[in-house]
């Protein structure tokens, strides 16, 4: 038996998925559409921890990333985004079905090495924030500095959001990510929605999805 | 109504009324009569341009009074504003209140209204029957009956009330961060502002007025060659031209908290009506509650305008002098005919000054100095006024009814013997403009702790250095003392460019502006103007507006011991409240220093506390209110069981289903119903709960199993990989803190659970931990709390159901009790763990939450032939109490021991590491046996259901108070065992099994049971083996 | 409000951001049952309240989730420093020398 098992989540056939914010209608913004929220769901979602020495190398190569050792960073390519969230945590977002082959790639690379990689993906969601107004919607709902002269492109924290809690990162000029655990979803959305009234906001869902997402392996055998 | 019942509005001039516009007429009522005013008026000059003398009824004496001030100083126009009754605010000071069209408000005080006031019969006679501490002293003892007093004072005393109907405005907050925050947007606020914002740093300017420029809209001087108010207009375009600057007008820095926190109160609709227009059909919020976090905070709030201390100085027509100027050049109002001018200084004078040029007559100014000499005491000379030095205005008379001056006695005054050194005359006049100098506004600095100091100088106190200097604070303007305009505008100008070299940035000092400025002869100090009667005797002094205190009752509390100027503030209540001693503070401290024959700085000054002005609840909740006020975690079900029509629970700040009431005959179950029909599902049949809200925590590492050993109470290092243990948490001091399950996945791979309102705090405990004693350990901790979906399937049907569903091999012998296997379930991959917390045949169903409800849905989809049927956590607490499971947080309180818990059998004595709460379980007081111990109740008639929480007794017939000796912790209805039974912590209970105890009730019942072991279903487990 | 220097983000965050988790620098005796009862009970119930200096234990609860220390002037609340774990304060109420010794620059932590 090895010493760490790893978990293939995604069904093997079509199966029915629902994203933590499945029951939350689209919805046009009144008048001008100054923000607009983007639900990114059924994406794979990793906790990679470990010390950066060990970890650098074996991220480079399997996903052809510099490992971000500067607090708060996020470095991204066409294979995902990779944040820094402590200086032995990194958050890596993958497509979804990619992250359980990512895992045992990078599990390969590093071998008896101490480390710990976690799949989250069904724990958390991504909402997309955009228009000329969602500095001012994150300003009413975190304590964290977001002005753009402060958070400059590439940049993602941690910090309080409303009374839950959200990663926030800044992927381009006009888009800001929000990454949310499942259970507060729903308070987050309906949070942003009240909050970015004022400047018009439209919400665009997820669609629901049939599909599968495992792309690589059909198997859950487990590597050490 | 027509614009001409506006008598005291003068007629356009240049000069005059620059910020009221006489083309936008606006129709009001106060206390009920309609008015007219413009667009620009506040509500108080709108009242004074139509000849309201008496705006509120005073609040502890019921005197008529009228609007003293034009700022956020105003003691006494404090109104209810609110054309409806959601739209009610009280607490609004008319003088900031910007006027709109329909605007509705009314005095604050007078009960049952204005017109038939009782209290005004205690003001008339209530010199004798209300003195300070009248409360204190009366109404306190009995203190049975000060719930009753209160009711009627706090009415009659009015004190403003709340909206009885839901508010319709939303409010919000905003986050904000800065290098440079400027608070006031006066001479030195603009300069501070323009100065860094050269500096390319981000800054705020707040204001409290509608409009920006401070004293710049009163003064006469010329800057850079403009008029000061153009200056002021000028400047403030450029500001809100820049991208790094941002303007709030109509914002209060309220509270200046640590290291540079200030909360901006933000009134962004309170102009423009009742409640907030909607724009473009989106609604905005009415108030904004803007928290700040400043690199540098500039304050620049001014300087409040003191009045003079003199009899009947609160009668109507008694103005602040800096207030009856701005009232006739901003807003072309004269609240009079005929002044009298009593002051301590130059600058007052204007009024005058002011007064004459607009028509009105000036009857004389009466100067506290023996020789003025300054150039404004030329001018007014020079253009024919009576000036009476060393003299004051020693007492204000008032009409029979005291709501307007008519006259007043003006007499020399030797202010070191504190008497009068001449006869008094009575000048007839209508109106007293009194000034006694300036008191920085010093408020905000205190918030930080920052003690005021006394500065002989400038005659008022001005922040001083605090115990630690705050870093990237400085003080300019009026608030620092600093009055004359060229020197404000470069002190300014220079402190400012020092706080930002500090920091490295780099400001070009420009030339400050060029300013013509007026000579000003000396000031002198007069707090308390002294009368033909001695204090006690004479009318009444006030030295607080507000809150009525007197200089008497200031020399009473003196008298009576006070001594500390805290408490003669508390024992008068000067500077109470909504107040905060804006106008009263100075002198009331200057009379008690001179009572206690002290200096002012000797005696002190107390401190200001937040807020500066009231801050509607509103804006403090922002938008954390109604269906935001606490985020709601779900589930990834959660919308099935709301379709199910589950009542909810609230667990922590999860829902978690609490029981699914059926429809039965057109009926809907009671809970007690539901829930009996649940237990008997999963002990007969099968049941199925939600139990994703149970903390997940995923730990890797080749020191996981060392780490568990030493966190958990139990032994871990013989654990498999594939089977799961029970295990026990504890603090250092030996009590349960929590409790869940932990599965061996891999040799260096566990999953742990936590009760569902622990898995927050256990993550952080098991850092905490690692992170400051173990660092050596080779381990990490992952929060997996969301990510599975957890499907607990229970009850005898429960393996043949999921045999229907999943490729894993269920066989009793091949899939044994406290095991794990991965497979497949309704083609989801998944985890099944098999563990019991109701004593049955249990399979608990992981899932990724994405794909739970292909999981659940399939598993109804096959389930109705067994019987499946969900439950809530009320049959789940049922089911696991049936079998003596405790629940940590319900049956235990930070008190108990494992030992206490009967769980010697999760005790690892043996273990090589002295795991977390093992030396503690050796301490004598731990090894107690009189401790109380966990043991189970049974009612002796069996269809009782104690209470939970209920005291325990051995001896019902003892005099009360009884000794307690324990307490009902979990109590049910037992559908299976048709009967009440409950879990109890009794002292010394383990070697009490089969005695009796009593549980004597609020009612006068008592109810007897016996002590019983804690597991009253199936005591050998059998049942979950299967 | 606090404004504070988290060591290991490298800037100051807000306050909701962390928790205070008591006195820094109680270090768990190395020897528990070696321990006498009344050390034990110190060890688990006794804490400085200091009128100045004092040293914090901190998590930066909301964001990296390391715990650090946090040198704290009672009476202002000015924050002096913080320093990581396993560092020694700069800033003592009687100069450097009056920090726990090594061995106590592990901070030990009772909830
Ligand atoms: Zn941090």
């Amino acid at each position: 038996m090895s010493k760490v098992v790893q978990f293939d989540p995604h069904p093997a056939q079509a199966a029915a998925t629902q994203s933590p914010l499945h029951h939350v209608a689209a919805k046009p913004a009144v008048g001008e559409t100054g923000v607009t929220l983007t639900e990114r769901a059924f994406l794979d979602h990793l906790i990679v921890r470990g010390e950066p020495g060990v970890l650098a190398g074996a991220v480079e190569a399997v996903l052809g990333l510099e490992l971000p050792t500067q607090p708060q960073r996020l470095a991204r390519n066409e294979t995902g985004s990779l944040q820094w969230l402590s200086p032995d945590e990194w958050l890596l977002i993958v497509a979804g079905g990619e992250g359980f082959r990512l895992q045992r790639e990078l599990r390969e690379a590093l071998g008896e090495a101490h480390f710990s990689i976690v799949d989250v993906g069904g724990g958390q969601t991504l909402l997309e924030l955009s228009g000329k107004h969602a500095v001012e919607v994150l300003m009413k709902s975190t304590v964290y500095d977001v002005d753009p002269r402060h958070f400059p492109v590439g940049k993602g924290v941690t910090s309080v959001f409303a009374k839950a809690t959200a990663v926030i990162r800044r992927v381009d000029e006009s888009r800001w990510e929000l990454v949310v655990r499942r259970s507060f979803a729903d308070y987050c959305l309906r949070w942003l929605l009240d909050a970015g009234e004022e400047y018009g906001i439209a919400h665009q869902p997820t669609q629901p999805a049939v599909a599968s997402h495992r792309q690589t392996v059909t198997d859950t055998e487990t590597v050490s | 109504m027509s614009a001409s019942s506006q008598t005291f509005r003068l007629a356009p001039k240049a000069g005059l009324g620059g910020e009221i516009d006489r083309d936008k007429p606006l129709r009001f009522t106060f206390n009920g009569k309609s008015y007219q005013g413009y667009a620009g008026d506040t509500l108080a000059s709108a009242l004074l341009a139509n000849g309201v003398d008496v705006v509120n009824r005073s609040f502890k004496y019921s005197r008529p009074r009228g609007v003293v001030a034009a700022g956020a100083e105003e003691p006494n126009a404090i109104v209810q504003l609110g054309a409806s009754e959601a739209a009610q605010v009280p607490n609004v000071r008319a003088t900031q209140q910007a006027l709109y069209e329909g605007l509705s408000a009314r005095g604050t005080n007078g009960w049952p209204d204005a017109q038939r006031d009782m209290m005004s019969l205690v003001g008339k006679f209530g010199g004798p029957f209300m003195p300070v501490g009248f409360y204190y002293k009366t109404f306190k003892a009995p203190a049975s009956l000060w719930m009753t007093y209160e009711k009627y004072i706090r009415k009659a005393a009015g004190l403003g009330r709340a909206p009885g109907e839901s508010d319709p405005d939303i409010y919000d907050h905003m986050n904000r961060h800065c290098e440079v925050l400027v608070v006031g947007a006066g001479p030195a606020g603009l300069m501070a502002a323009l100065t860094a914002a050269a500096g390319g740093v981000r800054v705020i300017l707040c204001d409290e007025q509608e409009t920006f420029g401070g004293s710049l809209r009163d003064r006469d001087e010329t800057i850079d060659g403009l008029p000061a108010p153009e200056w002021a207009r000028q400047t403030i375009e450029r500001l809100a031209a820049m991208a790094n600057v941002t303007l709030l007008p109509r914002t209060t820095a309220n509270g200046y908290h640590d290291h540079n926190f200030v909360t901006l109160h933000e009134r962004r609709t309170e102009h423009l009506g009742d409640t907030a227009p909607m724009v473009d059909g989106r609604r905005r919020s009415r108030s904004r509650l803007h928290r700040v976090r400043a690199r540098h905070v500039v304050l620049a709030s001014g300087a409040h305008e003191r009045p003079l201390v003199y009899a009947g100085n609160d009668v109507p027509g008694n103005l602040l002098a800096g207030a009856v100027s701005s009232y006739i050049r901003r807003y072309a109002v004269m609240p009079g005919r005929r002044l009298v001018l009593s002051v301590t200084n130059d600058h007052a004078y204007r009024a005058a000054l002011d007064w004459q040029a607009a028509g009105g007559e000036v009857v004389a100014i009466a100067d506290a100095r023996a020789n003025p000499d300054g150039e404004l005491v030329e001018r007014a000379r020079a253009a024919g006024i009576r000036v009476i030095a060393g003299s004051a205005v020693i007492e204000a008379t008032s009409d029979r009814k005291g709501h307007r001056v008519n006259g007043a006695r003006v007499a020399a005054i030797d202010i070191e013997g504190f008497r009068l050194s001449g006869e008094a005359e009575v000048l007839a006049c209508d109106t007293i403009a009194s000034s006694g100098g300036y008191s920085p506004v010093a408020h905000l600095a205190a918030h930080t702790g920052i003690r005021p100091v006394w500065r002989d100088d400038i005659l008022g106190f001005v922040p001083g250095q605090a115990v630690d200097p705050v870093k990237g604070f400085s003080v300019v303007g009026g608030a620092a003392g600093v009055y004359a305009l060229p020197a404000l505008l470069e002190g300014a100008a220079v402190k400012v460019t020092q706080a930002l070299a500090a920091d490295g940035i780099h400001v070009d000092a420009s030339e400050p502006p060029a300013v013509e400025s007026i000579r000003e002869g000396e000031a002198i100090g007069l707090y308390h103007v002294p009368h033909d009667k001695p204090t006690m005797r004479a009318p009444k002094q006030f030295v607080d507006l507000q809150n009525d205190v007197t200089a008497a009752a200031i020399e009473l509390a003196t008298i009576e011991g006070f001594e500390s100027i805290e408490h003669v503030k508390r024992y008068t209540a000067m500077g109470f409240g909504t107040d905060q001693g804006k106008l009263g503070n100075i002198n009331g401290m200057a009379i008690a220093a001179r009572c206690l024959g002290q200096t002012i700085p000797e005696t002190g000054t107390t401190v200001f506390r937040p807020n500066y002005t009231p801050v509607n609840f509103g804006a403090i909740v922002g938008r954390h209110c109604k269906e935001l006020f606490e985020p709601e975690r779900y589930t990834a079900m959660h919308q099935w069981h709301v379709a199910h029509g589950a009542k909810f629970e609230d667990v922590g700040q999860w829902k978690r289903p609490w029981y699914y009431p059926q429809r039965v005959n057109g009926k809907l179950e009671s809970m007690h119903e539901a829930v009996a029909r649940e237990c008997l599902a999963v002990r007969e049949k099968v049941g199925v709960l939600d139990a994703s809200t149970l903390g997940k925590i995923d730990i890797q590492g080749p020191d996981a199993r060392e780490f568990l050993g030493r966190i958990y109470t139990n032994g871990w290092e013989k654990l498999a990989v594939g089977k799961a243990r029970y295990g026990l948490m504890c603090k250092d001091d030996g009590m349960v803190m929590d409790d869940g399950v932990t599965t061996c996945l891999g040799d260096n791979h566990f999953l742990m659970t936590t009760t569902t309102g622990g898995a927050a705090a256990i993550l952080e405990w098991l850092e905490i931990w690692h992170q400051t004693e173990w660092p050596e350990l080779e381990v990490y901790f992952t929060s997996v709390t969301d990510h599975w979906a957890t499907m607990t399937l229970t009850g005898p049907e429960a393996r043949n159901l999921l045999a229907e569903l999943t490729d894993v091999d269920l066989d009793r012998d091949s899939f044994k009790f406290m095991e794990w296997r991965e497979g497949v379930v309704a083609g989801v991959p998944a985890r099944i763990y098999r563990i019991s917390f109701t004593g049955e045949l249990s399979f608990e169903i992981n899932v990724q939450a994405n794909y739970a409800m292909q999981v659940w849905e399939s598993l109804f989809a096959h389930g109705n032939k067994y019987g499946l049927t969900p439950y809530g956590t009320e049959t789940m607490h049922v089911l696991r109490a049936e079998k003596g499971f405790i629940i940590v947080g319900q049956d235990t309180d930070g008190s108990m021991t494992p030992e206490d818990l009967g769980m010697h059998w999760c005790v690892g004595y043996k273990k090589p590491y002295s795991w977390i709460g093992k030396r503690a379980l050796t301490r004598s007081d731990t090894r107690r046996e009189d401790r109380k111990q966990l043991v189970g109740l049974k009612p002796l008639e069996a269809d009782v259901v104690l209470e939970e929480g209920a005291q325990i007794v051995f001896d019902p017939k003892q005099a009360i108070p009884m000794r307690m000796v324990g307490h009902v912790t979990s109590s049910y209805y037992s559908p299976t065992l048709e009967r009440g039974f409950a879990l109890a912590v009794v002292k010394g209970g383990h070697k009490r099994l089969g005695e009796r105890v009593y549980l004597p009730m609020a009612d006068g019942k008592t109810h007897a049971a016996e002590i019983v072991s804690p597991i009253f279903y199936d005591p050998q487990g059998s049942r979950q083996n299967v | 409000m606090f404004h504070i220097y988290c060591p290991y983000c490298a800037e100051y965050r807000e306050e909701e951001e962390f928790h205070p988790r008591g006195q820094a620098h109680i270090a768990r005796p190395a020897d528990p049952e070696a321990t006498s009862d009344d050390a034990w009970g110190d060890y688990l119930f006794f804490r400085d309240n200091p009128r100045g200096v004092h040293h914090e234990l901190w998590v930066h609860a909301v964001g990296c989730r390391k715990f650090f220390n946090i040198t704290r002037d009672t009476r202002s609340y000015a924050i002096l420093e913080t320093y990581r774990m396993g560092e020694r304060p700069t800033v003592t109420a009687n100069g450097p020398e009056a920090v726990p010794s090594a061995t106590a620059t592990l901070t030990g932590a009772l909830a």
